[in-house]
């Protein structure tokens, strides 16, 4: 068929001149590859140093992508991983699939310590609810249920946002979430597939908060100039998601696979990744944090679930969230 | 009834059986990579029964509403008509996720019709709900369900009218005699139609709905793929879904009962019974106003974000194009053997049954199926666009029989005794008996698939990579980095192609206009 032979033709104008020289696969999440996110500019700047052809494969998100890589197994073409999260490590140390990093004695900027010899944390965020500055938001899970501000929330069982603050109730209030959950139930106005719609739809106005991280404002800051939006600081403290990189143990190129995990705690990586991932740099760049930065709310604790704990914690949670919000 | 095998018929009865592989193959595949013991929760259940509901009411409320205007567009000529039922298809071939944004834009919180309601004093009205859900669903299926009943309607022989004027037949004598038998053939399928899309419905569902009441049967097996990773369970899930789905189509197919009404001339519909106007005129307006204004919202917002757009969305609107037009080249060449097998034997609706399953079938089942088939013995992202084609051209397969299929029987029943005696076979047949008829539904088929296919988000998230994302992956893609006004722009080119699409390709069928 000749149509899709142009379809074939036009999927696969890979880049000719790079055939020569050894291919890192990296696999990672869809928005980290587009040309305004952090991959074009890693990408160049790892080439210049490595001798090697960098190509990335976007799969949609983190949780997406362990699932490929468990349909996968061991016969996967990728290297390296980059883009899962704390709240997926469990899950995905489990299966076996990755190899140590190789990597110690690392300054990091995170606001937890870290031990993990697998996975490489570059960058961190804290989930928050982001609204129009001049709303006047609640200080607290308690105050939100108990006021009728209205708030855009994403499913856990399709979204890492999602999954985030199903986490972050938890931590802030172990056996008393259920009863957190059915004060918010009035509240949220709609729960969407994913962060994009949920998102999309707080900007069309139609909701006061939406479930999103405490460095949302700072893109429409420093990307559009728009100083309209902020993230609201909860007393409970915020929950914490370290996202991170691995390197797959059935990989045929364990070395520039290490070269390019130690790379990614690098100034050339680093510096790029507040401005084009928007989330916190895990090992602070020379340069310091961009300028929007400094104005976006710091909580007073970090809540976090250790990772271990995170699969049985989890679908308890689902099970109470979906209980909560059923009625 | 063939007395010998021919071309088209064993054509036919193979695309049914490619059909029926895929879908069942990707089940199998996936069950195959199941780990352990696959069961249904309490959970599950609730998901099947609100899919059944939700699906269901959505199916009536678009199918009884599509019946008044599809009658109101087939009686009346105006300026602009042809344009109208263009642009009313559109919401059908969106995105979901651009299609619920306009949506809200006027139905919404903030949208026109709450800020207008406060205008005036009223208090304002929330959408989401279960009958968000299926206010969002007859949005989307009513387009669909008119222009399927608008084909049936077109299709009643000039000369009937002509005879029940001469007869001095009212309106309601016209509409019991002519009228409702056509309605009682084509009425149960289009609604079955509606029902499966409804069926396998997620981000719509979840969206406005308004949290976990809202749980489709697909959101419960994206659930058993990524959060728990039970590959058994979401095989289970994609067989209950088939299992609803052909225990449905079999019933809406009992109920349909063919035309068997003498044939005529072709010659253009005209109507003798036309008293009053306004009524036509009022549910023309207010489908018009229901589905065109989410569209203006969508424009409104997103044309001056057009120039704006850079090289990857051009290049990625290219490769949607090119996409669309594999899926529309496959889909006719398989609707159309398909159309002739139903008609010819005598297990037709069998023939039909299999063809349409891909439509039931879980895209991200069908998706994951294929890529575990493809992965061992290719780069999948290298398969991303024809597979994506391949499978486009399989869930609009059911759309395109359902376009073509009662236009070739109506065809064999009046022409075939004819045809049969003069020796009229083979090519033959097909040229000068077949094709003629069919050229209105098949453009529409044509024009549908090639929309739908340029719309599509299902399985090419799944294989694509950088070099191979689609026009609508981009735009998902642009919505998931904050940039929610380059993603607007994507939308009105996305809806400017698909529209484009559909008009040029359904236009081209209908070079019958006049006689």
């Amino acid at each position: 068929m000749r149509l899709t032979m142009i379809g074939l033709t036009l999927s696969a104008s890979l880049p000719v001149h790079a055939q020569d020289r050894p291919v890192l696969d990296v696999y990672t999440y869809d928005s980290f590859v587009a040309e305004w996110g952090p991959g074009p500019a890693l990408e160049q700047a790892f080439e210049a140093q490595c001798a090697c052809d960098l190509r990335f494969t976007a799969i949609g998100d983190g949780a997406a992508m362990l699932a490929r890589l468990r349909l996968e197994g061991a016969r996967t073409k990728a290297d390296v991983v980059v883009g899962l999260d704390t709240a997926l490590m469990a899950e995905a140390g489990a299966t076996g699939l990755f190899a140590p990093s190789g990597i110690g004695n690392v300054d990091w900027a995170l606001p937890v310590d870290w031990t993990d010899d697998t996975f490489v944390p570059y960058d961190w965020g804290w989930f928050a609810f982001v609204h129009d500055r001049d709303f006047d938001p609640p200080a607290s899970f308690r105050d939100l249920a108990q006021s009728d501000a209205s708030i855009l929330i994403q499913d856990p069982r399709s979204s890492t946002p999602g999954l985030g603050l199903l986490l972050w109730v938890k931590a802030a209030y172990g056996d008393e979430a259920p009863d957190i959950w059915e004060g918010l139930a009035d509240n949220i106005v709609t729960v969407t597939k994913g962060w994009s719609e949920a998102y999309g739809l707080f900007l069309e106005g139609e909701a006061d908060m939406v479930l999103s991280y405490s460095t949302s404002p700072a893109y429409h800051l420093i990307a559009e100039g728009d100083d309209s939006r902020a993230a609201a600081a909860f007393d409970e403290g915020h929950y914490l998601q370290v996202e991170i990189a691995a390197a797959l143990a059935g990989s045929d190129r364990p070395d520039l696979a290490r070269d390019f995990l130690r790379f990614l705690t690098t100034d050339a990586a680093q510096g790029v990744l507040p401005t084009t991932n928007w989330m916190y740099p895990a090992v602070m760049p020379e340069q310091g944090l961009p300028d929007g930065f400094a104005s976006l709310p710091k909580p007073d604790r970090t809540l976090e679930i250790p990772a271990e704990d995170v699969p049985a914690i989890r679908d308890q949670a689902l099970q109470e969230w979906l209980s909560a919000l059923a009625r | 009834m063939a007395v010998r095998p021919r071309p088209l018929t064993v054509a036919g009865v193979a695309v049914a059986g490619i059909v029926f592989l895929l879908v069942a193959g990707t089940i199998a595949a996936v069950a195959v990579r199941a780990d352990g013991g696959a069961g249904l929760r309490p959970s599950d259940l609730a998901a099947i029964r609100f899919t059944l509901w939700q699906a269901v009411l959505s199916a009536i409320l678009s199918v009884g509403l599509a019946v008044p205007v599809a009658r109101a567009l087939a009686r009346r000529r105006f300026a602009g008509r042809r344009l109208l039922v263009t642009l009313l298809g559109a919401p059908f071939i969106l995105p979901v996720i651009v299609a619920v944004l306009g949506l809200l834009m006027v139905f919404g919180r903030g949208g026109w019709i709450n800020a207008a309601g406060t205008g005036m004093g009223l208090p304002p009205v929330s959408i989401y709900g279960p009958w968000g859900v299926v206010l969002a669903h007859v949005f989307f299926n009513l387009p669909l369900a008119v222009r399927l009943i608008l084909q049936g309607w077109l299709a009643v022989p000039s000369e009937r009218f002509r005879l029940a004027a001469s007869l001095g037949l009212g309106p309601w004598a016209t509409f019991r005699l002519i009228e409702l038998p056509i309605l009682r053939g084509i009425v149960p399928g289009a609604a079955l139609i509606v029902f499966l899309v409804c069926t396998t419905s997620f981000a719509v569902a979840l969206a406005l709905g308004g949290g976990p009441r809202a749980t489709t049967i697909e959101l419960a097996i994206y659930q058993a793929f990524r959060f728990d990773f039970d590959l058994g369970r979401a095989a289970l899930l994609a067989l209950v879904q088939l299992a609803v789905t052909v225990a449905a189509a079999t019933l809406a197919l009992t109920v349909a009962l063919p035309d068997t009404l003498g044939g005529g001339l072709d010659r253009h519909v005209a109507r003798w019974d036309l008293a009053r106007r306004w009524p036509d005129g009022i549910r023309i307006g207010l489908a018009a106003l229901f589905l065109l204004l989410p569209l203006a919202a969508l424009i409104l917002r997103g044309v001056p974000n057009l120039a704006g757009l850079d090289t990857s969305a051009w290049l990625a609107a290219m490769r949607s194009v090119v996409t669309a037009m594999g899926a529309t080249v496959l889909t006719l060449c398989a609707a159309l053997p398909v159309a002739v097998a139903m008609q010819r034997l005598r297990w037709g609706r069998v023939v039909e049954g299999l063809a349409s399953l891909a439509i039931a079938a879980s895209p991200l089942v069908v998706g994951t199926g294929l890529f575990i088939l493809i992965f061992p013995l290719v780069d999948p992202a290298l398969m991303a666009l024809p597979v994506t084609a391949l499978v486009n051209a399989a869930m609009a397969l059911p759309f395109a029989i359902r376009a073509i299929g009662p236009q070739v029987a109506q065809t064999e029943a009046r022409y075939g005794p004819l045809a049969d005696s003069l020796g009229l076979t083979g090519a033959a047949r097909l040229r000068l008996l077949i094709l003629p008829r069919l050229c209105r539904p098949l453009g529409f088929a044509a024009g549908l698939t090639a929309a739908l296919s340029m719309g599509d988000l299902g399985v090419v998230a799944l294989f694509a990579d950088g070099r191979s994302e689609t026009l609508p992956l981009h735009l998902y893609r642009l919505m998931g980095a904050y940039r929610m006004d380059d993603a607007a722009g994507a939308a009105v080119l996305l809806l400017a192609l698909s529209l484009g699409a559909f008009w040029a390709l359904d236009r081209g069928g209908r070079v019958d206009a006049g006689a």
